[in-house]
């Protein structure tokens, strides 16, 4: 049986002309940086876009400088986090204190043609979530930050001009990769997919990255990842870990695609054992550290606020490995060298044994049947989150198998959902053929798109039910 | 100039002392029964058998009919067998209420030699004759011997290994054809025989082969005969060896090892503990070689090194005779490796001279230091008897201080344990199941196996090594904790269940060093088992770190024999009625002490909760007693008549009158 939705909204006529939420503007400001009349552009730290005339730029910083002001007489400690208007929406976030990021969304619109055959734009103001683009907009600070510390950092190194620098050349860049279109729950949850792992497996990867870190002493955290999956890290926060699992699979692993190899067909198994062939290569770095030229730059994160550290990315088939070394020490071409020599082989041979349980275990539990539900998972303990509605995501394109409209519905119960601390469950009977069902259970949130025609509630609880004691039945949900 | 901890090969404490042999007492050894006879002026003033220890020495007389030969008893001392003639054996018997008086047998062989004869029973005695071999009942009572069996075959010399009851004769002109004869309760057979490869000598001829150079020798469990092969003085010599040849009881005799003694000169051996010891006479040191390390192996013959750099016998102080010497005297030192020193297989030395019987043994702790590789020096000490206390000396050993030895060398280590550790478990697996099936044809009876030393457990590994090492406060925390892994590493890899103290190890150390991300992967990843303590060994972790909360839940479902714990769990946390609904869900609620959610809904201070919680118990009472109301024993009065005082008397649920 196909898992098809209709959607309502492709009957209301082809001429129709659909636009997605776009960004219309993205601004940082400190209004302690020009408080006087006449300085208020020494305010703005960055802005985009940047033709904007100079005017324009002051009064919409004053003019979310007065929303801000304005909300907190209600609440002083939440000022709004957004101002919703027909044509587009806007976002506050004040990642560090006096430091204010807006990102201002034009609302998606519907060109439709009257009868008089002139154009009438409708502007759909309620289609996009808040928390969705909250989201977006703590992450694009997060994201910044990873690669450049604190803004605070930077005025105290370089004062408010290297601030500045730093602002326009991560934002220019980092702006054009967003694609607010796909953006949806997954942004809000900022989860990482765990890879299944059997306990030998994980045990044999463990004692791998002990035994790299012990020899190349210089290494101080490591992290492994698998297929774009979380395997293994040693030392990183959560939240450090979160963003830099963003980085690397939204990023940095797009960027380097290749043919990735079964475990099972890969020829050098063979050719393993005599000469140390391997599969092992640097995605930051040199791409050949035995060329006596090679430069050995990395780039360099920062995590735990303060720390700075070299960020070495090496992968060898489907698994990809971060090593973090001391930003204040040098990386030369021979720990390169070293490095690869030691890690490459060790490496190669843990990703086709990785792959191998993989596929035993694929071929154990059977042909995959097309599942009458689709669910996303998330876990705000570990940060795990599984989809089934997601195709795939990256940074450009986010796949759902479902219609956006089901997606808005999941958005909003997530939204309900944060707004309480107990458990709760939600069922929405959403269109003519679908059910969705959202349940929270202590930290764990499940979302559930069932497709049963004449369904009734209690026999798609009953369903619900069944999908916790086969997909989840080694984890405690309450019914 | 070699230190005390650097001798390897010592002289047993407590030596057997014996009269030492001079011009009116000859000294006997017999290897069978490892006595030693003093025999002083043929017998007739006495003679004095000790062994094997030095204590109830037998003392007797005999007469003196000339110079006696060999002399030995049979199993059990029941009978002494005396050789003074080269045409028969007397016989005397030591058994109670029998005559006292010798009788004699002549060997069958005509014009025959007696070269010797050994004791195989109590009651059974083999001649070997420079014709043949004629193997003997005794029959103490008649006084007389019945001939069994005797094949015909030139001899030049014999030996006997009385460990197999194997006698090994040397046949032909060179005598490198060796004839092995086995006996078994009144039975004689003949095994294959076999020619031993005498080295490729210029000219003039070929030397014979001496008995010098032959023993024969049980090496783990498996008889060899060792064969010294000497090569000759010659710039190109790479030096003599000893070539191992394995005879089994039925087959045929194979060459498998050379032990390389890169040296020549005048050697003795021995086998200690499963080692082959060569003590070389030139440089006054020895060479020890284990067949069960690893050796340079051409496909059918195994070539190897010695263990360790040679080294002397420790220097041995010989005890005084006498009790007035003891004060006046210093110490005299013993002569090692002298000339008048006699080896018998297996560990046996005998200085005839100076009347001392000694046990040749190996010193483990000294190996540790001489051993570089660990790997290695695991292989070596798993296969010595008393190897346990040293194995886990050199586990501590390598964990701990400057000379830590590198991650990969520890998980080489550990898994070379738990493989022996592994072995031993499916033995006795294996041995338990049967026994519980009951001995049948296909099935016969099996012997218990043996724990032997070399099976360091968990528990071992825990008190000697782990508890001590991660309570170490120099240890980068990093390192104690990457051990504690490779050891989980290596039991999971060799299918061990791993016990819980060691999963509480693991935790304590965890948590002691903040790495409670760790923790986490290690329950996520299911290497910690999941199990009811460990799961509240969790739960008191969660004020410093929350998530053990959510963790230790899950792992209480999947025992899903912890339903009250959970129900407890929740409570404490205030969710009643989460705890009500997780126990509706698998069907617990019936059971459910009422009184037990009223008190936790009424702490929480939620009146509308506790109205829920009531209500639901009320209508539990209905559907299982027909009444709403609680019996006394549930003692809830205190609840119903809050709810009263709350909500009315009105708002109770009333009985059903029908």
């Amino acid at each position: 049986k196909k898992f098809l939705f209709s959607s309502p909204r492709m009957a209301t006529g082809t001429q129709d002309k659909q636009y997605n939420p776009t960004l219309l503007s993205f601004f940082i400001y400190n209004p302690k940086f020009g408080p006087k009349e006449g300085e208020e552009e020494k305010k703005i730290l960055f802005y985009h876009p940047n033709e904007v005339e100079k005017n324009e730029k002051i009064r919409n910083v004053g003019l979310c400088e007065a929303i801000v002001q304005f909300t907190r007489t209600f609440c002083p400690t939440k000022p709004a986090k957004s101002l919703h208007t027909q044509k587009n929406r806007q976002f506050f976030h004040e990642p560090e204190e006096n430091f204010w990021m807006v990102m201002v969304v034009r609302n998606p619109m519907i060109e439709k043609s009257n009868k008089d055959g002139k154009p009438l734009v409708e502007y759909q103001e309620e289609e996009i979530l808040d928390t969705v683009y909250n989201a977006v907009l703590q992450q694009c600070y997060s994201m910044y930050r990873l690669f450049n510390g604190s803004f605070a950092q930077a005025l105290e190194t370089g004062g408010v001009e290297l601030l500045k620098q730093r602002l326009e050349k991560f934002f220019y860049r980092y702006l054009q990769t967003l694609h607010l279109k796909s953006c949806d729950l997954l942004d809000v949850f900022g989860g990482i997919s765990f890879f299944p792992l059997d306990k030998m497996t994980y045990l044999k990867i463990q004692s791998f990255v002990n035994k790299v870190e012990e020899n190349l002493d210089l290494v101080k955290y490591t992290s492994l990842i698998f297929g774009s999956k979380d395997v293994l890290r040693s030392g990183l926060e959560q939240d450090d870990m979160r963003i830099l699992y963003k980085y690397l699979t939204t990023s940095l692993f797009p960027r380097h695609t290749e043919p990735e190899l079964a475990g099972r067909d890969s020829p050098m198994r063979t050719e393993m054992s005599g000469n140390l062939q391997h599969y092992g290569r640097f995605l930051t770095g040199p791409s050949n550290p035995n060329d006596p030229e090679a430069k050995c730059r990395f780039p360099k994160i920062f995590v735990n606020t303060e720390e700075e550290l070299h960020l070495i990315v090496y992968k060898a088939m489907s698994a990809a490995v971060c090593f973090m070394v001391d930003a204040s020490l040098e990386l030369t071409r021979d720990f390169c060298v070293k490095l690869n020599k030691l890690v490459g082989p060790h490496l190669t041979v843990l990703a086709s044994d990785i792959c191998e349980q993989y596929n035993i275990n694929k071929r154990l539990s059977g042909p995959e049947k097309e599942p009458q539900f689709k669910y996303i998972y998330f876990n705000h303990m570990n940060l795990a989150e599984k989809s089934t509605i997601h195709m795939r995501k990256t940074a450009s394109i986010s796949l759902t198998s479902v219609h956006p409209d089901l997606m808005k519905i999941l958005g909003d119960i997530n939204s309900d959902f944060s707004r309480v601390d107990d458990d709760e469950e939600i069922i929405v009977k959403a269109m003519s053929d679908y059910w969705v069902v959202g349940k929270k259970s202590d930290q764990r949130e499940l979302y559930v798109i069932l497709n049963q025609k004449n369904a009734n509630l209690i026999e798609v609880n009953e369903e619900v039910k069944k999908l916790c004691a086969t997909q989840f039945s080694n984890i405690f949900f309450l019914d | 100039s070699a230190m005390e901890e650097d001798y390897y090969l010592e002289l047993s404490d407590g030596p057997v002392q014996f009269e030492k042999a001079s011009s009116v007492n000859n000294v006997f050894f017999d290897e069978a029964n490892k006595q030693v006879f003093a025999v002083r002026s043929g017998g007739a003033t006495g003679v004095v058998v000790k062994g094997p220890d030095d204590k109830n020495p037998i003392s007797f007389r005999m007469d003196d009919k000339g110079e006696v030969k060999c002399i030995k008893f049979s199993f059990g001392n029941k009978i002494l067998a005396v050789q003074r003639n080269s045409k028969s054996v007397d016989f005397l018997n030591f058994l109670p209420d029998l005559l006292h008086l010798e009788y004699s047998q002549e060997c069958k062989a005509k014009n025959g030699n007696i070269l010797g004869f050994c004791w195989t029973s109590s009651n059974e005695i083999v001649f070997i004759t420079d014709q043949g071999i004629e193997f003997y009942q005794v029959l103490p009572d008649k006084r007389s011997l019945k001939l069994q069996k005797s094949q015909n075959i030139n001899v030049n010399w014999y030996m006997y290994c009385p460990e197999r009851l194997v006698i090994l004769l040397s046949t032909t002109v060179l005598g490198n054809v060796l004839q092995p004869f086995t006996f078994k309760s009144g039975t004689m057979s003949k095994m294959n025989k076999f020619e031993i490869e005498l080295p490729i000598a210029p000219k003039p001829a070929k030397v014979p082969l001496s008995e010098r150079d032959i023993a024969m020798a049980t090496i783990y469990g498996q008889l060899y005969i060792l064969y010294l092969k000497h090569h000759l003085r010659a710039p190109s010599s790479t030096g003599s060896e000893v070539v191992l040849y394995y005879l089994p009881r039925e087959g045929l005799c194979k060459k498998l090892h050379i032990l390389k003694l890169s040296r020549i000169g005048k050697f003795a051996l021995n086998v200690v503990d499963n080692l082959v010891v060569v003590h070389h006479q030139d440089t006054e040191t020895s060479l020890i070689f284990d067949i069960h390390l690893r050796g340079e192996c051409d496909g059918t013959v195994t070539l190897h090194q010695p263990v360790l750099p040679a080294q002397s016998i420790q220097p041995y102080q010989l005890p005084q005779a006498g009790p007035a010497a003891v004060t006046t005297q210093s110490p005299v030192l013993c002569k090692l490796y002298s000339s008048s020193w006699s080896v018998f297989q297996p560990d046996i030395i005998i200085s005839a001279s100076e009347g001392f019987l000694w046990y040749l043994q190996v010193k483990l702790q000294p190996v540790v230091n001489l051993l570089q590789d660990k790997g290695r020096l695991m292989d070596f000490l798993l296969q010595r008897r008393d190897c346990k206390m040293v194995i886990l000396f050199v586990c501590s050993q390598m964990l701990n201080g400057a000379e830590r030895s590198p991650l990969p060398v520890v998980a080489v280590v550990f898994d070379k344990l738990n493989h022996e550790y592994k072995k031993y478990l499916e033995e006795e697996h294996t041995y338990t199941l049967a026994m519980e099936a009951g001995p049948s044809r296909s099935n016969p009876v099996q012997k218990r196996p043996i724990r032997t030393q070399a099976v360091i457990d968990q528990s071992d590994m825990y008190t000697h090594v782990l508890s001590v090492f991660t309570e170490k406060k120099d240890v980068p925390h990093k390192f104690t904790v990457a051990v504690l892994m490779e050891y989980i590493r290596s039991l999971n890899q060799f299918q061990i269940p791993v016990q819980h103290y060691l999963y509480e190890l693991v935790i304590k150390t965890l948590v002691q060093h903040n790495l409670f991300y760790m923790l986490h992967q290690f329950l996520q990843y299911h290497v910690l088992s999941d199990s009811k303590p460990l799961a509240c060994l969790l739960l008191s972790l969660e004020s410093s770190y929350p998530p053990a909360h959510q963790l230790s839940l899950d792992m209480l479902k999947r025992l899903s024999t912890a339903n009250d714990e959970i129900v407890e769990v929740l409570l404490s946390k205030h969710q009643v009625l989460g705890a009500l609904r997780f126990i509706r869900s698998v069907g617990g609620h019936d059971n459910v002490s009422a009184r037990k959610f009223l008190d936790a809904a009424k702490q929480t201070g939620d009146e509308m909760l506790f109205y829920t919680i009531f209500k639901f118990f009320e209508q539990r009472n209905q559907r299982l007693r027909g009444n709403p109301s609680f019996t006394p024993g549930e003692h809830c009065e205190e609840h119903v008549a809050f709810f009263k005082n709350v909500f009315g008397e009105h708002a109770l649920m009333r009985p059903t009158a029908f």
